[in-house]
């Protein structure tokens, strides 16, 4: 990858996520969210890492992106006008945020830091090298994860699920018989 | 450098190529909606006659690609009170753009000779090309959402509710059925699985995607109709209920981008049916020497011809299947909400992964069908 093409992604990246943080409109937020996952998937793309560019842009950019955009709606979130939070809590967060910086920088900026451009062997983040390490050297944390998923749309149901009526009927005798012991 | 100048030149006319087929679909929908229900259709406008001095029959072309057009894009640019300025006027192009830069990935013929040099004539030749195409028309669904939230409307945001549930919905069955043909093919490339398609079965039947693929034909023509949000899918729009939708609060050049959005992408779904499923630019019999007819008679051809003749296939083809669509479009009524979802969820949706399940063994079994 050219580096002015990783300068120009690494600053439209930085600009969108600030973008995020600092919009009051939580639509204009989300936005920026967006491009900053699809700037992010062209750094993978040009990273010779194909198929995980174009799985971020699917998945994160395409899916994900869109259920937040539900969220949004559902919660009929507006643009927030005044502040919010008081005093101590603003101050705790700010100490923490820099703290967070400073212990980033201080891992991240040179001699730490060195952009280079590793070359890759032929066939590195194609499909067919991703999919044979994946099925292979670690398919067991790949089977894990996929129950895992599988656990959590179930729970997603289960909690989701509308009472049966017979459900409804023993919820209203329940209230009635403490109703009744309230009363005496 | 000079494979650069190319790919730049041949993104431009595949966008062209498809912004014309958009421009026919709306044509379709004017005058070829007026022959199916046996009405006049579109006959008013005309450059002073002329045509009727001539004795010619009025065919509407004036009226539908010139007089239309100027109306549109010389309205007054109306934003509502109330409305999100910016996001209001982003939106249209937020949803044209993904549908513009998937045309590139289209491989519209073989190779063409220029001046001793070989050219691919796919303007981006992607090894992942099926994953772009899923990446980019995922990303389609932003427009049509924040047009209908950002006119500070109700019908606009039922619109843009809608199309968005019926869009993300759709896209499963659409991904279910491009995983099934990535796994008959053996690739993610598309100009790859248009050459798999080349040669014949049996001395006479062109080995065409839709012979081995049926059901998955089925499901993505299905999911493609839906996706472009046409009749019997177009309930975002749904004028009886929802005036028009998502599209409601908008007027000229921005209205006339989420018409072009949704025409546009049927021009892509027509596309990306011809590649995966009628052998792209494949020419029944047509080799890179000529014809070999199935009697055994061979008809030698100049290379260059080849190459034209496999460009002027790919898009007969695209046009017959886009005239298709336009005819569903004509044909059916439009869906409740309930038996969309129903269709999508529980009649798609199963189907195509029966459709991966039944391919991959047949796959590992035989083999592979190419």
């Amino acid at each position: 990858m050219p580096i002015a093409l990783f300068w120009f992604l690494a600053a439209v990246s930085l600009i969108s996520a600030f973008g995020v943080v600092l919009q009051r409109n939580p639509l204009h937020c989300l936005l920026a969210l967006i491009v900053t996952l699809l700037a992010i998937a062209v750094l993978f793309i040009g990273e010779d890492a194909t198929v995980v560019g174009f799985l971020q842009a699917i998945v994160y950019a395409g899916a994900i992106m869109v259920l937040f955009l539900f969220v949004i709606w559902l919660l009929n979130l507006r643009a927030e006008m005044g502040p919010t939070g008081h005093l101590g809590l603003k101050l705790f967060g700010t100490i923490a945020v820099a703290a967070m910086f400073a212990e980033l920088m201080a891992f991240l900026l040179p001699p730490h830091l060195q952009i280079k451009f590793a070359g890759h062997a032929a066939g590195y983040g194609s499909i067919d090298s991703l999919s044979q390490t994946l099925f292979s050297e670690y398919l067991v944390a790949f089977e894990v994860t996929s129950v895992l998923l599988l656990v959590a749309v179930i729970g997603a149901v289960a909690l989701a699920r509308r009472s049966t009526a017979s459900e409804i009927q023993e919820h209203a005798a329940d209230n009635a018989r403490k109703e009744r012991s309230a009363a005496q | 450098m000079a494979e650069l100048i190319v790919g730049a030149i041949e993104a431009v006319l595949m966008i062209f190529i498809g912004l014309n087929l958009a421009v026919f679909l709306l044509y379709f929908e004017r005058k070829g909606s007026a022959l199916i229900q046996d009405r006049v259709g579109a006959n008013r406008a005309s450059i002073t006659g002329l045509g009727r001095k001539l004795g010619l029959p009025n065919l509407g072309i004036i009226n539908t690609l010139v007089a239309d057009p100027i109306k549109l894009f010389t309205k007054e640019d109306f934003v509502p009170a109330g409305a999100d300025h910016f996001l209001h006027t982003l939106a249209p192009f937020i949803a044209l753009f993904p549908v513009m830069i998937t045309f590139v990935v289209i491989p519209f013929g073989d190779t063409i000779t220029f001046g001793g040099r070989t050219f691919g004539l796919q303007a981006a030749p992607l090894n992942a090309a099926a994953l772009y195409l899923l990446a980019t028309i995922g990303i389609g669904v932003y427009g049509v959402s924040l047009g209908g939230w950002a006119s500070n409307n109700r019908w606009a945001l039922l619109g843009g509710i809608r199309a968005t549930a019926q869009m993300i919905s759709y896209e499963i069955a659409m991904g279910l059925a491009i995983i099934a043909i990535v796994i008959t093919y053996g690739s993610l490339d598309l100009q790859a699985m248009v050459r798999m398609q080349g040669g014949v079965w049996f001395g006479w039947l062109p080995r065409w995607g839709i012979f081995v693929q049926p059901l998955a034909f089925i499901l993505l023509l299905t999911a493609g109709i839906a996706e472009s949000k046409r009749v019997p899918f177009d309930l975002p729009e749904g004028e009886s209920e929802l005036i028009l939708g998502y599209m409601l609060e908008y007027s000229g050049g921005k209205q006339a981008a989420f018409m072009l959005t949704d025409l546009a992408e049927q021009a892509l779904v027509a596309m990306l049916l011809v590649t995966f499923f009628f052998g792209g630019w494949q020419v029944p019999w047509l080799y890179r020497d000529g014809f070999h007819l199935p009697g055994g008679a061979i008809v030698a051809l100049a290379p260059l011809l080849v190459s034209i003749a496999g460009v002027v296939a790919f898009l007969i083809k695209v046009v017959i299947l886009c005239s298709f669509m336009g005819l569903i479009r004509w044909t059916l009524p439009r869906f409740r909400y309930d038996q969309l979802m129903k269709l999508g969820w529980k009649i798609l949706v199963p189907l195509g992964l029966a459709n991966i399940l039944i391919t991959a063994f047949v796959v590992v079994v035989a083999g592979g069908a190419h």
